[in-house]
């Protein structure tokens, strides 16, 4: 259960396409995560397998039913909202009940369902609170709950751990990767933070402009992107990209060169330059490095124990079997 | 941050400020102390302020002769039948333009305030002339429908604006639960409007309680209201300042009580949204 | 943003309210518009046929028409000048610290929810009676004569009454819109040396001016259909006859209702004049 296939499928809002005509399977337990920039219609890609927004054309199957004009009721998915979305009138127990009520369970089943959930998230002692006194996190669990109980064929998530301060996201990315092992349920996770994607993810859908730039696992994307925007939207810090006589060395419009594949030197390298800020992180310490003759800042990242500061100079050595090449349209040679 | 005031300038401004606020009461006052005085006292001269005999008789004979509790009676039903009558037509139209907008949304909503602009002498005789036809002169039946068509866009209008401050992901969420539309608007969307609700019941009910141009041309006998029966005092017969404030007082007791509950209601209900 | 299926609910949920104010305006607005055109007396005859324009000339060329142009404008001007700057001037003393504030504005609000016919005859009793009003004792206590306020100075009265009515309507808009107001906007000015009047002139009158301009055309719109007020006062008398009354008593009173119907067309006219402005400014509102 959980196998989704979109065929074809386009949204337009008044003349404006925001997805083009795309092609998607996603495959019964996987978790697939649709990263890209704001604006780049991860989100209305979501709405529309949910069923709150109806697609300009094409197909969605769920399971091999075409789903395509089914209501979202009757879709078989859960949906957990960026906003959490809980009811603020009801308790969390009433909250986490909710579509089993809609779905006309009799109470025991009801409740046994939802002690299990609680159980799950440890919300057991909360269950009689409403949404307004509970934390951030706590509201978060609230909503994941009242996804499971229903059993979905499928989890939908509209970047949820946006709202959540930085130490909180990083144990709700566990607790879901956790439940998604438990579970083994089809995820479908929407962020724009490329670090939750390949963290969390089986399979990455990077979006720019409505249209897919690359479909593969968190490695694939990371080791062979299929274009510059993959490249430089994956990893961090960023991919350096040079573009200019030193690329034509390489017979290529652009090269582009992770910051972790860049060697650093006191004495010798290709590129020598000054360092114009150094950011020591304890376990990396990344130098933005300028002066090299090249047009561009180089950024690289080298371990936390290395002392270079502010004005020094140094030569830099990108190692050659990881330097990517791309043509004048971005796309890789 | 509040700004710090000297001592002087805040107890100059509250003495002006509660004088002007007692000068700009005083009618009410005066209305509720001469109601509690006999007829002669009411006139006396000079006027007497609170050294005089208090009495409740004007408050029996008001009722007693002109039978004040049907008035009343009349009052609430018809400012409360035509309030959730209202109520009833315009939660599924505020709900529509308020979550699933679309470009005529805009249009219809201000469509709905100019029907509110009409001024009802124009549309007095055919209104008048329909209720004839129909046999709803005089009834409360027929005032109500009235009161509930002329309030209806302040309804609509109040729904739309609280509706508009619910995360439309709420009810997104609901549907994905798979609620129904009608399990969406009674479980989710209502007790979360609860409050908005009750606002806009409120200044509903007062603003039909006060009507005073339907009510005085399209009622007689059966169904006029205590703006009617309040009416009936301007051609009196002899002594009757003091029957007259029994009966005032009672007509606008219960309505002054509700509006103080709805001062800030007032303003969003009645202005429709531009001033915040 | 929403699906083809929520969309035909909204427009089915939609219906019955748009349906009943389509009637409500319509209905009788057609029938106004038909009896404009006839000769119509319902106790004089009835249908004496089709006239044309001639109610329309008829209405504009009696000889109450201009008076009660007149009155009509003298009222909601009045009525707008008093409470405009009178509620201005409240709402910046409400803005104030000052004690028991909550309880003042209780006070001021107060008079709005008095109906108009209780208004306008305790007013007329009590106060302004020429023998027993309260306001003759105090014309007597300094030694003036006391006014025949309902016959000699009908104008001033209902100005009065209805300006007692909607004070504090305007007083709560512009304090509502004064609070609005950023006080550190305020500060800024006070640093560049701005004096209280100008602060007033330069920060405050531009932040209400559209609070004003709300207050202003809405209580038009209100005021230009004043009725129960001069209903129970003069009855229309004393030069008190408002364009609003006097189609009332074309109507109603002398039941001639192909000139009374002319009558609200032209007032139909004029409100949606001043409804046109206040449209536009709401409709940007909605914009945001």
């Amino acid at each position: 259960m959980g196998r989704i296939v979109l065929e074809k499928v386009t949204k337009k809002f008044e003349h404006v396409e925001v997805i083009q005509p795309l092609d998607l399977t996603i495959e019964e337990g996987e978790f697939v995560v649709f990263v890209g920039p704001s604006g780049c219609g991860k989100s209305t890609l979501l709405r529309l397998i949910a069923g709150l927004e109806d697609v300009s054309s094409g197909d969605i199957y769920i399971d091999d039913q075409n789903a395509t004009d089914l209501p979202p009721a009757q879709r078989r998915l859960a949906m957990v909202f960026q906003s959490y979305a809980l009811y603020p009138h009801m308790s969390v127990r009433k909250n986490i009940a909710f579509p089993l009520k809609m779905a006309k369970l009799d109470q025991a089943e009801i409740d046994r369902r939802v002690a299990a959930a609680a159980e799950v998230l440890s919300l057991t002692d909360y269950l009689d609170r409403r949404p307004g006194q509970l934390s951030g996190g706590q509201r978060q669990r609230v909503a994941i709950g009242r996804a499971i109980v229903r059993e979905p064929s499928a989890f939908l998530f509209d970047e949820p751990l946006s709202n959540l301060d930085a130490a909180l996201r990083v144990g709700m990315r566990l607790e879901i990767s956790e439940l998604h092992a438990r579970l083994k349920t089809t995820m479908i996770y929407v962020t724009h933070d490329q670090v939750e994607a390949m963290t969390m993810a089986d399979k990455i859908v990077v979006l720019q402009g409505g249209v897919i730039e690359q479909v593969g696992s968190p490695l694939e994307l990371y080791r062979n992107p299929r274009n510059r925007f993959v490249a430089g939207f994956i990893g961090s810090p960023k991919m350096n990209f040079i573009e200019g006589p030193e690329a034509a060395k390489y017979d290529a419009h652009c090269i582009g060169i992770r910051p972790e594949h860049i060697g650093v030197s006191e004495t010798k390298g290709e590129w020598k330059g000054s360092i114009s800020v150094s950011e020591h992180l304890g376990s990396d310490t990344f130098f933005h490095v300028h002066d090299t003759g090249l047009a561009e800042t180089i950024t690289v990242r080298a371990g936390g124990e290395v002392a270079f500061k502010h004005g020094d100079t140094v030569y830099l050595s990108p190692r050659p079997e990881m330097i990517h090449k791309f043509d004048a349209e971005g796309l890789r040679l | 941050m509040a700004r710090a005031v000297s001592f002087n300038r805040k107890t100059f401004n509250t003495v002006l400020a509660w004088s002007i606020g007692l000068l700009i009461f005083f009618p009410i006052l005066w209305t509720i102390l001469t109601s509690f005085k006999t007829e002669g006292q009411a006139i006396a001269d000079p006027p007497l302020f609170l050294m005089f005999d208090w009495t409740l008789e004007n408050y029996a004979i008001v009722q007693e002769r002109s039978d004040y509790l049907r008035f009343l009676t009349n009052s609430v039903i018809i400012a409360g039948g035509s309030t959730l009558l209202g109520i009833f037509v315009a939660v599924p139209a505020a709900w529509s333009m308020a979550f699933v907008p679309s470009k005529r949304t805009k249009d219809i909503l201000l469509w709905m305030l100019s029907t509110k602009m009409l001024p009802a002498v124009g549309v007095l005789y055919p209104i008048y002339l329909i209720f004839i036809e129909l046999g709803l002169l005089d009834t409360k039946i027929g005032l109500v429908v009235v009161l509930m068509l002329i309030n209806l866009p302040i309804i609509v209008w109040m729904l739309y604006t609280y509706f508009k401050e619910i995360p439309s992901e709420i009810l997104e969420a609901a549907r994905m639960d798979g609620a129904s539309l009608r399990s969406e608007i009674l479980y989710v969307l209502t007790p979360m409007a609860i409050p908005g609700i009750a606002s806009t019941i409120l200044l509903n009910f007062i603003l039909a309680w006060n009507e005073a141009f339907w009510t005085l041309n399209l009622t007689a006998a059966q169904a006029a209201p205590l703006t009617a029966f309040i009416a009936s005092y301007s051609s009196p017969e002899g002594l009757f300042y003091a029957k007259l404030s029994a009966a005032s007082t009672m007509a606008i007791a219960p309505i002054l009580i509700l509006g103080w509950f709805s001062q800030k209601q007032l303003v969003r209900g009645l202005t429709f949204g531009a001033v915040k | 943003m929403a699906t083809q299926h929520s969309r035909s609910a909204a427009r089915f949920m939609m219906a019955p309210a748009v349906m009943l104010l389509l009637a409500w305006m319509l209905v009788p607005l057609i029938m106004t518009l038909y009896f404009s055109f006839k000769k119509y007396l319902p106790l004089r005859g009835g249908d004496l046929g089709w006239v044309g324009f001639d109610n329309y000339v008829r209405f504009v060329s009696s000889s109450s028409f201009w008076p009660s142009v007149t009155t009509t404008l003298i009222i909601v001007g009045g009525v707008l000048a008093i409470t405009l700057i009178l509620g201005t001037l409240l709402a910046l003393l409400l803005d104030q610290p000052i004690w028991g504030q909550g309880v003042v504005r209780i006070l001021v609000i107060a008079p709005f929810f008095v109906m108009p016919t209780v208004s306008a005859l305790v007013w007329k009793n009590m106060f302004m009676d020429p023998n027993y009003g309260l306001l003759s004792y105090l014309w007597e206590f300094f030694g003036a004569e006391p006014l025949q306020w309902m016959s000699h100075a009908s104008l001033t009265s209902i100005i009065t009454i209805v300006s007692w009515q909607w004070l504090p309507f305007a007083t709560l808009i512009l304090l509502t819109a004064i609070q609005s107001l950023d006080h550190e906007q305020l500060e800024a000015s006070e640093m560049d040396g701005a004096t209280a009047l100008k602060r007033f002139w330069y920060i405050v009158l531009p932040h209400l001016s559209r609070a004003i301009t709300v207050v202003l055309l809405i209580q038009t719109i209100f005021l230009l259909s004043i009725f129960a007020e001069i209903f129970v006062t003069t009855a229309g008398a004393f030069g008190s006859k408002t364009l609003t009354y006097l189609i009332f008593q074309r109507v109603l009173e002398s039941q001639n209702v192909g000139l009374g119907s002319a009558g609200g067309v032209y007032a139909i006219i004029l409100a949606n004049i001043v409804a046109i402005f206040l449209m536009r400014i709401v409709g940007k509102n909605l914009d945001k």
